[in-house]
C-alpha cells in the first residue's frame, strides 16, 4: 500500500520545504530591510563589495557583451535579409540588448562570478563562527555583512547592465556595419528612432531587480549553510541555481507586467 | 555570577540539552568536560546570548540573558569574552585589525589610542612580531593567542573558553594555559573552560563540571571530579574503554 502513497509524499515535502524555505527567505530580506533603517552606515564596506561584485565582474561583462552583440547582430542580418528589412537591424540589436540580453545575461554572469563567491565567503564565516564572533562582540551581522551586499548588487547590476548593452551595440556594429553591407548612418540612425527611455527603463528595472535577487539568495544560502566543508559546497551551488532559474522566471513576469 | 537553571535545547527534533543546571562564582574557572558532540558549545552559545533556549534560564548577576532584547541584550553581552574553538578570527583582516576590530567599532577611542591598546595586548601574549599577518597565515597555537588577545581587548568580566587546547601539540597547549592563567591572574575574570584536556586541567581550574546526557551529571572540586566513584564520571576521567558510556 505504501507506494501509493509515496507521490503523495514527495509532493508534500516538496511544498512543505518550499513553503518553509520562501518564509524564512522574506523573513531574512525584511531583517536586513529593518537594520538598514538605523546607522552606522558602513559605507567602506559596500565600496568594497561594489568593488567585488561590479568592478571585477567587468571584464566578463565586457567579454560576454561584445560576442553577445556580435552573434544577434549576425543572427538578426540573415533573419532580417528574407524580409528585406536588414535596416531595421540596429533597433532590433539594440533593443534585444537593453530589454531583454543585457540585464538577464550580465545577471547570469554576475550570478556565476560573485553569486558564488559571496554565498563561499559568508558561509566559510558561518562554519568557522566568525558570525558567532560578530554577534558576541554585540555587532549586527546583518550591518556587516548582508546590507552592504545587497546594496552592492542594487547598485552594480545596472551600471553592468549599461556596459554590457554598450558593448554590446557596439559589437553589432562590428558585424552589422563591417561583415554585412548594413550602413553606420542606417545603424544608429535606427537606434534613435525606435529606442524610447521607456525601454531603458525596463532594462533599468529589471537589472535593479536582478541585482536585489542574486545578492539576496546568495547571503541568505551562504548565512544557513550546513555544517562542514560539504555544506557550503552546497550551498554554493544552490545559491547559482536558485539565482539562475529565479532570474528567467523573475525576467518573464517583469516583462509580462512592463509590457501592459 | 552565571547561573544556569533547567536549561533546555533542541535542533530539529534531537534534544542537545536536557536540564542543565550549573553555577559559577565571580572569579571561579569552571571547566566544562564531556563527550564529543555533546552540546557543551552549544551551552556556550546559549549563556553568552547568541541563541536562544527552549525553556530555561540563564542568570548573569540574575539577569536572565535568555529574556533580553535590544540594548540591554547588548550591554550584557559587551562583558562578555569568547574565544571560539578554532579562533573565529576574521580571514580578510590581519592579526593586528583583528585585535583592534572591536575597538575600532565598540569605542571611541582615538586612532593612536587603539593601536596602544591593541599592541599593548598582542604583546601580553606574545605575538608582537605578527601584527601584519593575516590569519592564513599562522599556526593553530597563534590564532588562538590572537583570538585571546582580541577576546581580552575589552576587558571582559566573563571569558567563555571553547576548546582553547583543542588540536595543538602539548607544549602549545601547556603555554596557552598558563597564558590563560597568567591572564586571569591579572585581569580577574570569571573563566568557563570547554576542555579535554584530563587530568592536566585539574591543576588548573577551581571547579570541573561535567556534561553527560545532556545534563550536568557532577559538579566539584578537581579533587573531587578525580576521585568521583559514580561509574561514568570514573570513566571518563580516566579514558577507561570498558563502562556504561557508549562510545560511538
Ligand atoms: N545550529 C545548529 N543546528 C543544528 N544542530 C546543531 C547546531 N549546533 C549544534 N548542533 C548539534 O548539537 C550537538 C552538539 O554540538 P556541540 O555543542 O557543537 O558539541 P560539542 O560538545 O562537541 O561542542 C551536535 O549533535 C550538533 O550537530
Ligand atoms: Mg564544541
Amino acid at each position: 500500500m505504501s507506494w501509493i502513497l509515496t507521490p503523495f509524499k514527495i509532493i508534500g515535502n516538496f511544498a512543505h520545504t518550499f513553503i518553509r524555505e520562501s518564509g524564512r527567505m522574506v523573513c531574512f530580506l525584511t531583517t536586513a530591510f529593518f537594520w538598514v533603517l538605523f546607522p552606522p552606515y558602513l559605507l567602506r564596506r559596500i565600496v568594497k563589495q561594489i568593488n567585488f561584485i561590479g568592478v571585477k565582474t567587468t571584464l566578463v561583462i565586457v567579454l560576454t557583451g561584445s560576442f553577445t552583440g556580435m552573434v544577434l547582430a549576425l543572427q538578426t542580418y540573415y533573419a532580417l535579409v528574407k524580409f528585406g528589412a536588414e535596416t531595421s537591424l540596429g533597433p532590433v540589436v539594440a533593443l534585444s540588448l537593453i530589454r531583454e540580453l543585457g540585464p538577464v545575461i550580465a545577471a547570469l554572469m554576475v550570478a556565476g562570478r560573485a553569486g558564488s563567491a559571496l554565498t563561499a565567503e559568508i558561509g566559510i564565516m558561518r562554519i568557522s563562527e566568525q558570525i558567532d564572533a560578530l554577534d558576541a562582540m554585540a555587532l549586527n551581522p546583518y550591518k556587516y555583512l548582508i546590507i552592504p551586499n545587497l546594496l552592492a548588487g542594487i547598485i552594480s547590476l545596472p551600471l553592468l547592465n549599461a556596459i554590457f548593452v554598450v558593448v554590446g551595440v557596439w559589437g553589432g556594429y562590428a558585424v552589422g556595419v563591417g561583415l554585412t553591407g548594413v550602413s553606420s548612418g542606417t545603424y544608429f540612425g535606427g537606434i534613435r528612432d525606435f529606442v524610447d527611455a521607456k525601454d531603458i527603463l525596463e532594462g533599468l528595472y529589471k537589472s535593479l531587480s536582478f541585482g536585489l535577487l542574486i545578492t539576496w539568495i546568495s547571503c541568505y544560502k551562504g548565512y544557513f549553510t550546513g555544517y562542514g566543508a560539504e555544506g557550503v559546497s552546497k550551498a554554493t551551488t544552490q545559491a547559482v541555481v536558485l539565482s539562475s532559474v529565479t532570474i528567467l522566471i523573475w525576467d518573464y513576469f517583469m516583462t509580462s507586467i512592463l509590457l501592459t | 555570577m552565571i547561573e544556569v537553571v533547567d536549561l533546555y535545547k533542541s535542533f530539529n527534533n534531537h534534544e542537545v540539552l536536557r536540564g542543565v543546571n550549573l553555577k559559577i562564582e565571580k572569579g571561579q574557572t569552571l571547566a566544562l568536560i564531556g563527550g564529543s558532540g555533546k552540546g557543551k558549545s552549544v551551552l556556550l552559545k546559549l549563556i553568552i546570548g547568541l541563541t536562544k533556549p527552549d525553556r530555561g534560564k540563564i542568570l548573569i548577576n540574575n539577569q536572565d540573558i535568555s529574556k533580553l532584547r535590544g540594548k540591554l541584550l547588548k550591554q550584557l553581552k559587551q562583558r562578555f569574552g569568547i574565544v571560539f574553538q578554532g579562533g573565529a578570527l576574521f580571514d580578510s583582516l590581519t592579526v593586528f585589525d583583528n585585535v583592534a576590530f572591536p575597538l575600532k567599532e565598540k569605542t571611541r577611542m582615538k586612532e593612536s589610542q587603539i593601536r596602544d591598546t591593541a599592541l599593548a595586548e598582542l604583546a601580553r601574549v606574545g605575538l608582537s612580531d605578527a601584527e601584519s599577518k593575516y590569519p592564513a597565515e599562522i599556526s593553530g597555537g597563534m590564532k588562538k593567542r590572537v583570538a585571546l588577545a582580541r577576546c581580552l581587548v575589552m576587558k571582559p568580566e566573563i571569558v567563555l573558553f571553547d576548546e582553547p587546547t583543542t588540536g595543538l601539540d602539548p607544549l602549545i597547549g601547556k603555554a596557552i594555559h598558563k597564558l590563560i592563567r597568567d591572564c586571569q591572574k591579572s585581569l580577574n575574570f570569571t573563566a568557563l573552560m570547554v576542555t579535554h584536556e584530563i587530568p592536566a586541567i585539574f591543576s588548573l581550574v577551581d571547579r570541573v563540571a561535567m556534561l553527560y546526557n545532556g545534563k550536568i551529571i557532577a559538579s566539584g572540586t578537581p579533587e573531587e571530579i578525580e576521585t568521583s566513584q559514580d561509574p561514568v564520571i570514573h570513566q571518563f576521567v580516566h579514558g577507561e574503554l570498558e563502562g556504561p558510556i557508549p562510545i560511538q
